[in-house]
């Protein structure tokens, strides 16, 4: 990252979690309140100099997570309790809470309906103009919809690396057109 | 026609753009074959000259827009209406850039039959038949801007009152030509004007067609009154 490896010993792993956040397949939100789940981060890092300061980061995150009309009212509730569709959006809204530079997200709707990922994707297409986010799908679909960079990955090793519109319109691998055309995997 | 708008606001946007950018390629092509009969009317080499020098703006739009259908099919895999409102675009864009070339043939055999003497009354034949046509254009475009198939629907019924214009505009044109040897160049112009303009009455027939199967997703009937002309 930045021309560092991640995996370097002298990276301290607590700054690198700050820098980058993460979001999976099936919804993680902790098993506190939503207003909790979200001003988890802020806290343990020092983000926040006050209880409002911290409120308020909690309001835009949820705000910027397209959650806040939905939960404003519901905050000391568990996150828990939330749909699917909303737990992954709160655990989006936690993954930028923090502020951080990368959010990596692994197969972020595979868990939820097609009106929730819509949802999900509309999001991403919001947050790509703040945040730099990296998402693994096996849906090619999804990647097209979503993405403006693609990169082909068979087995662990780098296939194709390209612009989105051009991965799918007119690979330059082989490999790459008979995976996305179906025709091997 | 009432539409929820998509969740993925950048989805409906990226549609919207496509049918827009369709809408001004058919305004280019509206223009250019109604220039084109001023020419032959009025014996106006300027205007000739001119719808000649904007035919590849319409060469460049259509190509962008079936480059920006392909692009949305790839990219956000359309279902449904937005299927066959993507798949539309590009099928209009087709019809309209070809109407654009016709104007373009149009308007260089203007110039030639400029050189000739006047022949007043074929010139007023082919402006009628030539406002006929571009009223067909300018409806089927209205209609797919705002919606209304049966607009479309009227276009592609009356078909046939193109080809009957055509028609009797080739008799005109052989009575003419049998009547003064040195009328032939300017007549055979003339019927090959005729017959472009027929040709873009028939594009006009197709995008009324496309427009149909957008917007309710049935094909029009297949037995729609035709004329057996040449």
């Amino acid at each position: 990252m930045d021309g560092q490896d991640v995996n370097d010993r002298g990276v301290d792993p607590v700054v690198l979690r700050a820098r980058v956040g993460m979001v999976f397949q099936k919804p993680n939100p902790f098993p506190k309140t939503i207003f909790e789940n979200v001003a988890y981060g802020p806290r343990i890092h020092g983000l926040a100099s006050s209880k409002s300061d911290l409120e308020q980061i909690v309001e835009s995150s949820l705000k910027k997570a397209s959650l806040w009309e939905e939960v404003k009212d519901r905050l000391h509730q568990p996150g828990t309790g939330l749909s699917g569709g909303q737990q992954q959006r709160l655990v989006i809204a936690r993954a930028i809470a923090v502020s951080p530079e990368v959010i990596l997200m692994d197969e972020p709707c595979s868990a939820l309906d097609p009106i929730a990922t819509a949802r999900i994707e509309e999001l991403i297409d919001e947050l790509r103009q703040q945040f730099c986010i990296v998402i693994v799908t096996h849906s090619m679909a999804q990647a097209a919809r979503v993405s403006q960079r693609t990169c082909f990955f068979h087995l662990g090793t780098l296939v194709e690396e390209g612009p989105t519109e051009d991965i799918f319109t007119n690979p330059r691998e082989t490999r790459t057109q008979d995976y996305i055309t179906g025709r091997f995997g | 026609m009432p539409m929820n708008d998509h969740i993925v606001k950048s989805y409906g946007e990226e549609l919207d753009h496509l049918t827009a950018e369709v809408a001004r390629l058919g305004g280019l092509a509206e223009a250019a074959v109604a220039d084109s009969i001023d020419a032959i009317a009025r014996r106006d080499l300027a205007i000739a000259n001119n719808v000649i020098g904007r035919d590849e703006r319409l060469d460049t739009l259509q190509a962008d827009i079936e480059k920006k259908s392909i692009r949305l099919i790839a990219l956000r895999q359309p279902m449904a209406n937005d299927l066959r409102r993507a798949v539309a675009a590009m099928k209009i864009a087709t019809n309209l850039e070809r109407c654009g070339d016709l104007a373009k043939n149009i308007a260089k055999r203007a110039i030639v039959i400029a050189e000739a003497e006047p022949i007043t009354p074929l010139t007023r034949s082919i402006e009628r038949m030539g406002r006929l046509v571009s009223g067909r254009l300018k409806d089927v475009l209205d209609s797919y801007t705002s919606g209304e198939v049966e607009q479309a629907v009227a276009v592609w019924t009356r078909d046939r009152e193109v080809d009957e214009h055509y028609d009797s505009l080739f008799r005109e044109l052989l009575t003419y030509m049998m009547g003064d040897p040195r009328m032939i160049t300017a007549c055979a112009h003339l019927l090959f004007v005729a017959k472009n303009l027929e040709r873009i009455g028939d594009h006009a027939t197709n995008i009324a067609e496309i427009i149909h199967y957008q917007f309710t997703g049935d094909e029009l009937a297949s037995d729609r009154p035709k004329l057996d002309s040449l």
